[in-house]
């Protein structure tokens, strides 16, 4: 495997020298100094650098624990759970292996995880006609632009008091629970198939979840799952980039002004934002 | 108490292309210029080095923060409307230069009989091709009265672009190339082609080269590198407030910027308004900016509210239809953009390349080029297919019938990521008697001021209109030989999701005050030295992407307002009664 912190070839491609000339500032046009500055030195120092070692990234690995979920076997449910959405196959690795689930608890930890952006102020309307506002929404997740074909946003009209930390913990312990009540068994021990089984029910809104519908918390689990898979690696998951490996995604790059008229599909090694900045 | 500061001049509120050109324009002309920013201070250093799409395209980075602050929404009249609690559901503009930073760039004009539309339908088609209850309205300013304008603001934003084959009159062409083809544009370009279309490369505010405006500031060519809607620019080669009339506003040094600054209410007394009062965000001290012209260049949302917390003007009343703030609002919501997406088996497209204004377009389907007689709907739109650049938890499409989730989701999500394109109709939104804004009486803000609440509902017109361009969408995804080609579908109802930003109207331009908020130079017919500059000023949606026409608009505003200034008050355009029956 080529590093990733390896400077990429001609195909992402520009020299310092193409660069400069292409946005001007050989021409004297600099405007902003310091933005230039900024990008110039990065590169340099991008191309300065040595290749990472394979101790560093194993050392990155090794630090990896859980910082939002105390109970371990939550964190064992959500884990077998994103396995299942996002399967090791002969494509690539599943959710596990990319470190989704921990992604997906540093979110949570986060103040996405704690609604820290959103509006959280009462009154929430009464349980029944949450209830009904959310059975217009699963009609709604069926229309719209794309509705079949892309991974539903986690827009469920949310309208509960729970954060989505709160709101991920009900929904583990609803599968957990409803492991033991069909299988009496625990979630991450049964078959396949009878976590699938779980887990469609769930993305029916048939498990009962306290204060909100479970599709509202399953369309949340398959959005974040997603996300680990193909999020910079900075955050947990797509570890390795093995994501976009998966599907030839390049990640952040300078410039593509060389490339945008190419014909043929052009397959990059991948770059992280970490390489991106120069660190 | 608030802090009482000197007067000036003019005070601008909103940084965007609204506030920002009206305050570069008039700082240029020696008007003393006060610019208030809800948001925090930002420049290009802010965008270097964060190519991050889960931080900025799903978490919303430069989104407005909704915990002090949000809207609620409904879609009857007689519902209960709840908060927009979240980001993902509801994200606009925040921070200097507003959503003018993060926008994609798509340019283009309104149309002739965008700014006629009620004259040109009743000429071609007779009253009754207009349903009960829509609010058809001219805008009481021609396309060829607003042209002037677009051409300075596109020489100023140094637009790139080439000129479009069924295109309306222009006094010059753009000031800079067309961006470069790439295989996908051209795809739909020699598709539409054969079928006797006119396709053309869309108009963009991404540089094709590098660039120096009129007013001297300098924009860089753009890379293509694919983080661009929704990010700020690190190469400074997309057009925004930033880059342009921010600066230019400075440079004269008869500007004050001021960020995190929360206009709270338009003060006024005996009919004429007395400056503003507001907030600094960062330590909570109240400050009142007197001025002898308040100009709103806010997001349509802010500049509705503040003329109803403010108790200016009259508001608009569904059940009587009379009333003029809040009405006529509308929107480029769930039953526009629709659609045909084509899987192609054999090809992979470099999609991961792209900058937010790269797009084949064509406008056979645009306003009233095509005989409405026998459709049931009024106006048009735009064709495109757009190379934004996409990211790897963006290109997640699978054709439909797909499991959402599971092996065989995952392999053909990986299967399609570089194999799929979209070709969308970028429609007209028209007014109606029932959709409205006006204030929420439940919901408050961390002030305690009420929150705005929308009243929204789709109409046959809509799903019309979206059937009609899903059609001619999917015919060209055919020619453009796709092996699987998924159409969108109509929808039924509102969907409550507010991503898109283009949301317009509330305080609408007219020729009569009884139907319309301001005239056609953006003056209150109410307040005549309060200027309301935006998209609340559409009587209805244009047949494309909104910002061009904002733009026109805040350069004739801008025109106005120092005409107003030296000649010493007055209204700038007269009131005449108009026979709508709305």
């Amino acid at each position: 495997m080529t590093d990733p912190k390896q400077p990429n070839n001609d195909s992402q491609g520009m020299s310092r020298r193409n660069f400069l000339k292409n946005t001007g500032l050989v021409a004297g046009g600099l405007v902003g100094g310091s933005l230039f500055g900024g990008l110039i030195t990065n590169q340099v120092t991008k191309n300065d650098k040595k290749p990472s070692t394979d101790t560093e990234n194993a050392q990155h690995e090794s630090y990896e624990a859980r910082i939002f979920f105390s109970r371990n076997e939550d964190f064992d449910t959500l884990a077998a759970a994103t396995e299942r959405i996002f399967p090791e196959t002969d494509v690539g690795p599943g959710a596990i292996a990319l470190g989704v689930p921990y992604f997906i608890d540093r979110q949570l930890a986060s103040e996405w995880g704690t609604n820290g952006h959103d509006y959280m102020n009462g009154p929430f309307p009464q349980i029944t006609e949450v209830e009904q506002y959310e059975e217009s929404d699963v009609d709604q997740n069926e229309q719209g632009p794309e509705a079949e074909t892309k991974v539903p946003t986690p827009t469920p009209r949310y309208q509960t008091r729970m954060n989505r930390g709160a709101l991920f913990l009900e929904g583990l312990h609803a599968l957990q629970r409803t492991a033991n009540e069909k299988f009496d068994a625990e979630f991450k021990k049964l078959e396949g198939a009878q976590q699938d089984e779980i887990l469609d029910s769930c993305e029916s809104g048939d498990i009962e979840i306290k204060g909100i519908s479970s599709n509202v918390f399953f369309d949340l689990l398959l959005t974040t799952t997603i996300e680990g898979a193909y999020a910079d690696p900075a955050y947990g998951g797509n570890r390795n980039m093995d994501g976009w490996k998966m599907k030839e995604y390049p990640g952040p790059r300078m410039s593509y002004l060389n490339d945008i008229d190419a014909e043929d599909f052009i397959v990059m090694e991948p770059e992280s934002l970490r390489n991106y900045q120069g660190h | 108490m608030a802090v009482k500061l000197d007067k000036v001049d003019v005070v601008v509120v909103g940084s965007g292309w609204a506030g920002g050109i009206v305050s570069a324009e008039l700082a240029k002309d020696g008007h003393k210029v006060v610019t208030l920013e809800r948001g925090k201070d930002q420049t290009r250093s802010d965008f270097i080095g964060v190519k991050d799409e889960l931080r900025y395209t799903n978490r919303y980075e430069m989104m407005q923060n909704l915990g002090p602050e949000t809207i609620t929404s409904r879609v009857s009249i007689n519902d209960v409307a709840l908060p927009v609690r979240t980001r993902a559901e509801f994200s606009t503009g925040t921070d200097l230069g507003g959503g003018s930073v993060h926008w994609a760039g798509s340019v283009y004009r309104y149309r002739p009989f965008d700014f006629e539309i009620r004259t040109k339908t009743i000429e071609r088609y007779g009253e009754k091709k207009i349903p009960e209850g829509m609010m058809l309205q001219d805008w009481g300013i021609t396309y060829d009265e607003l042209e002037p304008y677009y051409d300075k603001w596109e020489k100023m934003a140094g637009i790139s672009g080439e000129p479009d084959p069924l295109g309306d009159n222009r006094s010059s062409d753009y000031p800079n190339p067309p961006m470069q083809e790439s295989p996908a544009i051209k795809l739909f370009k020699e598709a539409t082609e054969r079928m006797g279309l006119h396709p053309y490369q869309m108009a963009s505010a991404n540089m094709s080269e590098t660039y120096t405006n009129p007013d001297g500031e300098t924009l860089n060519q753009c890379m293509f590198c694919a983080f661009c809607t929704m990010y700020g620019c690190d190469f400074g080669a997309k057009s925004d407030p930033l880059v342009t009339v921010l600066p230019t506003a400075v440079k004269t040094g008869n500007c004050e910027i001021r960020t995190n600054s929360l206009v709270r209410r338009v003060l006024h007394q005996d009919g004429k308004a007395t400056g503003v009062l507001y907030t600094d965000t960062r330590t909570g001290v109240e400050y009142e900016q007197p001025a002898d012209i308040v100009v709103l260049a806010a997001f349509t949302f802010t500049n509705n509210r503040l003329l109803m917390l403010s108790e200016i003007g009259q508001q608009y009343d569904p059940e009587t239809r009379e009333g003029v703030i809040g009405r006529n609002y509308h929107g480029q919501f769930n039953s526009t953009f629709l659609g045909a997406r084509g899987f192609f088996e054999d090809k992979k497209f470099n999609m991961y390349m792209g900058a937010g204004g790269l797009g084949g377009a064509l406008s056979d389907y645009d306003a009233d080029h095509f005989d409405h007689t026998d459709l049931d709907f009024i106006g048009g739109g735009g064709i495109e297919l757009r190379q934004y650049g996409d990211g790897a938890i963006k290109s997640n499409v699978v054709p439909k019938g797909t499991p959402r989730w599971g092996p065989e989701f995952k392999d053909k999500s990986v299967h399609y990521a570089n194999r799929s394109l979209i070709v969308w109709y970028s429609s007209t939104v028209l007014s109606w008697w029932h959709n409205y804004l006006d204030l929420d009486p439940t919901y408050k803000d961390e002030f305690g001021d009420p929150l705005l609440r929308i009243t929204y509902k789709l109409t046959d017109q809509d799903k019309n209109i979206a059937k009609f361009g899903i059609e001619k969408c999917t015919e060209i995804m055919e020619e453009m030989g796709a092996d699987i080609i998924d159409q969108d579908e109509v929808p039924d109802e509102f969907d409550h999701l507010y991503s898109g930003q283009h949301y317009a109207g509330g305080i609408i331009m007219g020729t009569d005050p009884a139907t319309s908020a301001v005239n056609n130079y953006l003056q209150m017919w109410d307040m005549e030295n309060l200027f309301v500059v935006g998209a609340t000023a559409f009587p209805q949606f244009g047949s494309h992407h909104p910002t061009p026409t904002v733009a026109a608009l805040a350069y004739r505003a801008a025109e106005g307002i120092d005409k107003y200034l030296k000649d010493g008050g007055g209204m700038l355009a007269k009131a005449k009664q108009q026979n709508i029956n709305v």
